[in-house]
């Protein structure tokens, strides 16, 4: 028997008490303590991004993190993108540039590019590229990755 | 992942005390993004994760000019590379924490945790070397100060005794008309390791560079400072010739191995172009370009 801990943190803006065993990755809290399983499993070991989320305001990768470390933080995952009136430009953008093909890896590259826009609302093509580089596409969907962010900043106005 | 705990430090001496009842298999936990993946890929027997963030000590970054720079050993890169005082004073270490992993890891990855992780393709540790920076060890019988090029000992290997670990970094002040500069080569554009990286740190009296400091990673068990490569520059103005002879040292000082990711042919010839390409980088820095 393993130990089990209560933890409280904030997601997606609500107060969320749940229960963990102390070996669970914020990965796995996420998706098999808490059922938000928009976050995915990829690598499993910080290569791919799959899992990121944004942490305290800092993007991380959800496995590279324990879920005893987010006592008291504030965790945005995908299913905290999307407001109550819908859709994000930016999810919009993936939507309108088809940015996406078997889909397994745009959670975590939503996530990273909101992270990105905001703290670099008008981003150029390298920085959005250099900031996505830990974040992989395995069909190699990239170009029309980095036009939908292009797009969802551009159309931030300036 | 193995059965593992987990349990918060709020000071040096708490930390010291859970990792001396601990034993090996206790291990400090900064960003985790290394010791995390080793825990539940079984590559390190770990038991219990003592958490050092808390610690106030280990996230500060502080500077002044007659003291230095210390930085926290859990300070994430973002954190360092964003920091204007270190950007402007430290640029080396920010040529190095802006390409360790990818953003989601430098929102969490260290210098702390890079360096007591003890890879010899370290991207940060040969540029901390050329700084001259010191690692602040806490254990059970106080403190005690190793310089960065003396921490490793071997791949995965390095200085710290039980109940050890590394509360920050020290970077002396920089030396007037210095300039340090750090970089790698990786086959992607981003996101890899090493095959071969190199710091280098120069000082100049007049148009003469009046002391050196070379570093090398990826090309032996440990980063390697190569005293040969400096004395091929210092007391000569630079030149093709006295960049040539030291690039010629590091190649001879090399010791790679053949893996995956270069042959010895590819790192020997790599790490003199690397050197090279540093030398003439910090000395434009200590230009002021």
């Amino acid at each position: 028997m393993t130990e089990r801990i209560i933890i409280t943190a904030t997601i997606n803006d609500e107060e969320t008490q749940f229960m963990a065993d102390m070996r669970d990755s914020l990965l796995d809290a996420l998706r098999e303590r808490i059922g938000l399983t928009g976050t995915k499993e990829g690598c499993n070991n910080g290569n791919c991004g799959a899992c990121a989320v944004i942490m305290d305001g800092r993007l991380v990768n959800s496995c590279c993190v324990m879920a005893a470390e987010v006592e008291g933080s504030e965790i945005t995952t995908v299913e905290g993108l999307a407001e109550a009136d819908g859709l994000t430009p930016l999810q919009e953008a993936f939507l309108e540039e088809a940015a996406l093909q078997c889909g397994i890896c745009t959670p975590g590259f939503l996530v990273a590019s909101k992270a990105l826009l905001d703290v670099n609302p008008h981003p150029s093509e390298h920085e959005i590229r250099f900031w996505l580089a830990g974040n992989l596409c395995r069909c190699t969907g990239y170009d029309k990755i980095i036009r939908a962010v292009q797009k969802a900043a551009a159309q931030r106005g300036a | 992942m193995q059965k593992v705990r987990y349990t918060r430090a709020n000071s040096v001496e708490e930390a010291v005390a859970l990792l001396e009842k601990g034993g090996a298999t206790a291990r400090p936990l900064a960003g985790g993004t290394d010791l995390i993946v080793q825990a539940r890929e079984r590559r390190r027997k770990v038991d219990l994760f003592v958490d050092i963030k808390p610690i106030p000590e280990t996230n500060e970054i502080t500077f002044d000019p007659a003291g230095g720079l210390t930085i926290g050993a859990a300070v994430p890169a973002y954190r360092i590379y964003g920091n204007e005082t270190v950007s402007r004073l430290y640029p080396a270490l920010v040529d190095a924490c802006r390409v360790i992993g990818g953003t989601a890891i430098q929102g969490r990855a260290s210098l702390g945790g890079n360096l007591c992780n003890s890879s010899p393709a370290a991207d940060s540790v040969p540029a901390m070397i050329v700084l001259e920076g010191v690692a602040n060890i806490a254990g059970p019988r106080g403190r005690r100060s190793v310089p960065v090029e003396e921490f490793n000992t071997g791949p995965g290997q390095n200085v710290l005794q039980p109940g050890e670990f590394v509360v920050s970094i020290h970077f002396p002040p920089p030396a007037r008309n210095s300039g340090a500069a750090w970089d790698r080569f990786i086959p992607r554009n981003e996101m890899d390791i090493a095959v071969v990286n190199a710091g280098v740190q120069l000082r100049f009296e007049g148009d003469r560079v009046s002391w050196a400091k070379v570093a090398i990673g990826a090309v032996a068990p440990t980063a390697l400072v190569v005293p040969a490569a400096a004395e091929a520059l210092v007391g000569k103005p630079l030149s093709d010739a006295t960049i040539e002879a030291a690039a010629e040292a590091a190649r001879q000082a090399a010791r790679p191995i053949d893996d995956m990711r270069g042959s010895i042919r590819q790192r020997k010839h790599l790490v003199g172009v690397y050197v090279a390409r540093m030398i003439r980088k910090a000395a434009e820095r200590a230009r002021g370009g």
